[in-house]
């Protein structure tokens, strides 16, 4: 009996039929596009070749409206700064030598719009994706944070969307066995139709273990392995990735969002471990985005060039499939490696010894182009460089808003603020119950924070950190944040806003910032004010990172991220990777953890509420000028802090930022489960001490023994401090004099009741 | 008499490496058991680890149990062999027999990862010879499905014999009775759904206090 195959169309019958009209439109090709894909092949391209073309073009997979400003991170990083970097933008994810002979790898990545359709598992496949861009890198993953923006925490959607997405992140984490240490949970309106879901991997091994995606020598054998291929997620990436959802065109076009099997993936996770120690492997390539499309056209470029490949061999698990199906597939749980002849037998064994299935489906050939068959007959022959890396560039229109003006004079000046302590308290408790401040327990509790017995930081507290080396106790710490009020009000000085904070989160735990991820988030690139905030947040991103040192070593760009004409704020995540030498020396956020402590304030505290949490949540206000950002005093923060930490003088410190020092009082309180007892300079205006959100500063708390000598070195190194109080191990409370005393049980119940109540 | 605890790897374990970091804190040696494993390799007692077995798309534990490793270890826990189910480990205990009950989704339907209090109630298994009766203890949970559950008859036979072994003072997935860890008649086998192996090191965890159930094994093994 023979199984009936389909129909394919070969690259013989797309010679002999020129003028076949084809749906490239519909595939998301412009017709100068297709065009130019008729004049790379000389002859109209087959249903396999426009899929991969379509696909590799797209705005997703292909950078287009982005390239030319992305090259920007590569003209401003420095020779100093490449000095620890083994790879960096254009690989899987970037990679940095952290000492001792470790390589650390870290890339965040977007999964919005899947995440809206299927909030469960475009959530868990965004986590599953990253997870496979760090294997690629020849690392284990380590460990995962998840940054995730929802609409109005009391929306409708939110109800739905929400949850949804915890339960995918922590579903398919906790199943994987990858701590969760830390991350965002953020609302704002903007962010209605369109949630952000940016995940976030680290990963780590020995130097000598790093692979890169190369398909070298002519005669190695390509091999698939782990789940089959299925019709989930087809089309997943040109469709859902690159359109805006709207009520009259998106429905009939939205295909099934991918579904994540974390079981298949914890297993090839091992499987490939055991492949890369067992030296099985010249190349390895990731399936995610445009699925084999990508795979192949990308592993080929990498390489020599040529590459033979027989679809018809690709374990399926539907029936019908075209090649441009089985090409288009996002069906998660692959990878794709490139294996010497004489190394296939071992390679199949492990994978056998995995349960993993894993296939032979080509070769590297001396030939130039990529060459598909499909029962014997060609159905793509490209040359794969065209594929994957010459797609269009766009130099899309930038241009300021005229609306920018009247936003940055609509500043926080006219609000009416707190008067008297009754109000100030009043205020404080709104402040901390509110849902951008509120404990982000509901949220954490369902991921695993434990699992790998490495995590020494996770949340609440400013950073995630995990031990690398259990015997020198070396580690690293991971944090992503991004204040997209701020972004809006100043995109420049916003990106370098996220970029201080997540600086001033790695270093209030101890750690030393070496590497910076990203995850720009933005709406249509069709939208010349768009185009402009992205530019101007790329730059300052850019800009920032050389004068911190610290290079960019990977990224993600995730456009039309909006709802029918209203983009989302602009929200370009930034992630911080820093070392420790010995994670024991690592500074907690609680207070208590010594008998007499000193609690100090170090930085400058200015009169800042335009785009502050305050403004959000009292008025309902956005507009002004951000905080000021100096970007100096941050590495100046940051040096005080890491020699506080190495010479043992700090007892806890906690970053200032969106709530100002109220907000991390009572986070340090409550993490220490101690009371403290503030007293504000002589002549402060309390309302702006406790909420200003003033960039550059940290709040520390110094063992009497080593007061004077910490305050000596801040005074020394001209870092404004001043002393704020003293933590009470005996009270139960947050005393703030002449303001008020809150029972750390009413603040308690305060900062952990919000998201239960809205979600439970 | 031999120190070597064997740690078994089903597809899908999780918690299996930290679970012979904790193992060699004690100074006792653990080796890795596959779930192929046809025999125990001489271990002197066994830990079944915390994960997701084989994915438990089924129920949780269900498909572990028939793995080929599970033959040798229902006979030596038959045989008085101690064995500890830790998590995913008691779900698979429950499901092959060797302890009473089932592990049921937590009332809240979510995953639940918590630090949690929990008195020792019973001190004279293999495992929790080393607590003082009654301690209270800090110990992580982390699971799906941890809410224990059982006939009535066999919680009353469970308490009646005191083999709670284990009990939460705050319970964070609706078990009955509050139960935490139970014990075979013969206090050999004990399963629990809080996991020791992240309570060694006050450093990556809420407290040492796990390392008491692994002091207590190896204390077990030597005066045998």
């Amino acid at each position: 009996m023979s199984i009936p195959t389909v129909t394919a169309d070969t690259v013989e019958h797309a010679l002999s039929t020129p003028d076949t009209k084809q749906p490239y439109a519909e595939l998301g090709l412009k017709d100068d596009e297709y065009q130019r894909i008729r004049d790379i092949l000389g002859r109209r391209p087959t249903d396999a070749e426009l899929a991969m073309y379509s696909v590799m073009w797209s705005e997703h997979c292909s950078y287009k409206s982005s390239k030319v400003h992305l090259r920007y991170f590569g003209e401003t990083t420095t020779e100093e700064m490449r000095a620890k970097m083994l790879a960096g933008i254009g690989e899987n994810a970037g990679v940095i030598d952290i000492g001792d002979g470790w390589a650390v790898t870290f890339k965040a990545e977007s999964h919005n719009h899947p995440s809206y359709v299927e909030p469960h598992q475009g959530a868990a496949t965004g986590v599953g994706g990253i997870v496979r861009d760090i294997l690629a890198m020849g690392a284990r993953p380590l460990a995962v944070q998840d940054s995730i923006r929802f609409g109005p925490a009391d929306a409708d959607d939110t109800k739905r969307v929400l949850p949804g997405v915890v339960s995918g992140v922590g579903g398919y984490g906790n199943c994987l066995g990858l701590p969760n240490i830390g991350g965002e949970v953020v609302f704002d309106r903007t962010y209605a139709g369109n949630p952000l879901v940016n995940a976030l991997c680290v990963g780590a091994m020995r130097i000598e273990d790093l692979h890169l995606a190369h398909a070298t020598g002519v005669g190695n054998k390509i091999i698939l392995f782990g789940a089959r291929t299925g019709l989930d997620g087809i089309g997943g990436v040109s469709v859902l990735a690159s359109e805006t959802f709207s009520e009259s065109t998106g429905r009939k076009k939205l295909p099934s969002v991918q579904v994540g099997d974390p079981f298949t993936e914890k297993v090839l996770i091992e499987c490939c471990l055991e492949l890369f120690h067992a030296g099985l492997v010249v190349g390895i390539q990731d399936l995610g985005g445009a699925g084999l499309s990508c795979a192949t056209s990308e592993l080929a470029s990498a390489g020599d060039g040529g590459m033979r490949i027989v679809l018809d061999r690709v374990p399926l698990r539907a029936k019908g499939m075209t090649p441009a199906e089985v090409l288009s597939s996002e069906s998660q749980e692959r990878m794709c490696a490139v294996v010497t002849p004489d190394n296939v037998e071992a390679f199949l064994a492990v994978c056998a010894k995995w349960d993993v299935t894993a296939t032979e489906i080509g070769e590297v050939t001396d030939g130039e182009n990529l060459v598909i068959t499909w029962h014997d007959e060609t159905v793509v022959d490209v040359p794969p460089r065209t594929v994957a890396h010459d797609g269009p560039v766009y130099q899309r229109p930038v241009r300021r808003p005229s609306t920018q003006d009247d936003l940055v004079a609509d500043t926080s000046a006219m609000l009416e603020r707190p008067a008297g302590p009754a109000e100030l308290r009043e205020t404080l408790l709104h402040m901390v119950s509110s849902p951008n401040l509120a404990s982000r327990r509901w949220v954490t509790e369902q991921y695993d924070r434990f699992v790998r017995g490495g995590t020494v930081l996770a949340q609440p507290a400013d950073s995630g950190m995990i031990r690398i080396d259990e015997e020198t106790g070396r580690g690293v710490s991971v944090s992503t944040d991004c204040n997209s009020r701020y972004v809006a009000l100043d995109p420049y000085v916003g990106a370098q806003l996220a970029l201080a904070e997540a600086y001033r989160n790695v270093v209030v735990g101890g750690a030393s910032p070496l590497a910076v991820t990203d995850c720009l988030n933005f709406g249509s690139p069709e939208d010349p004010g768009v185009m402009w905030q992205f530019r101007e947040a790329l730059h300052g991103l850019a800009d920032g990172c050389r004068e911190l040192g610290i290079p960019v070593i990977g990224g993600n760009v995730s456009f039309y991220n909006q709802t029918g004409t209203t983009a989302i704020l602009p929200t370009p995540l930034v992630g911080v990777l820093g070392v420790i030498d010995d994670v024991r020396r690592r500074i907690p956020t609680g207070f208590g953890a010594e008998l007499g402590e000193t609690l100090l304030l170090l930085g400058d505290t200015r009169d800042e509420f335009d785009g502050s949490e305050w403004a959000h949540v009292v008025h309902g206000h956005l507009g002004g000028k951000p905080p000021k950002v100096d970007l100096a005093r941050e590495r100046l923060l940051g040096e005080i802090l890491i020699a506080g930490s190495r010479d043992g003088m700090l007892s806890a410190a906690h970053d200032l930022s969106e709530g100002g020092l109220a907000q991390a009082v009572v986070e340090a309180a409550l993490a220490g489960e101690s009371g403290c007892r503030i007293v504000l300079p002589e002549g402060a205006d309390p309302f702006v001490w406790l909420f200003s959100e003033s960039a550059g500063r940290a709040l520390v708390a110094v063992p009497r023994s080593e007061e004077l000598r910490f305050t000596e070195m801040c005074s020394a190194r001209q870092l404004p401090w001043v002393r704020i109080g003293v933590v009470d191990k005996e009270s139960d409370a947050v005393e703030i004099q002449d303001v008020a005393t809150l029972g750390l049980a009413e603040l308690r119940s305060a900062w952990e009741g919000t998201l239960p109540a809205l979600f439970d | 008499m031999t120190s070597r605890i064997g740690v078994v790897t089903f597809p899908g374990t999780l918690d299996d490496s930290d679970t012979a970091r904790a193992v060699r804190a004690v100074g006792a040696e653990p080796v890795a058991l596959w779930h192929g494993d046809a025999d125990l390799h001489g271990v002197a007692a066994v830990i079944l680890p915390g994960g997701f077995s084989y994915g438990d798309y089924l129920r949780a534990g269900a498909i572990a149990r028939f793995a080929p490793v599970m033959g040798p270890v229902i006979d030596a826990a038959h045989q008085g062999m101690p064995v500890l189910g830790i998590c995913n480990g008691f779900q698979v205990l429950c499901e092959a027999g060797l302890l009473p009950g089932a592990l049921i989704r937590n009332a809240s339907l979510h995953f639940v990862c918590r630090e949690e209090w929990l008195r020792v109630e019973n001190t004279g298994t293999a495992w929790t010879n080393r607590f003082d009766k009654d301690a209270q203890i800090v110990i992580p949970v982390k699971n799906m499905d941890g809410c224990y559950q059982a006939e009535p008859g066999t919680v009353a036979e469970l308490e009646g014999e005191g083999r709670v072994v284990f009990r939460y003072l705050d319970n964070p997935n609706g078990s009955v009775a509050g139960i935490a860890g139970i014990t075979d008649a013969r206090g050999r086998v004990v399963g629990l759904m809080p996991h020791p192996e992240h309570a060694i090191d006050a450093l990556t965890g809420p407290s040492d206090d796990g390392l008491g159930l692994f002091l207590s094994a190896l204390d077990h093994l030597v005066s045998a």
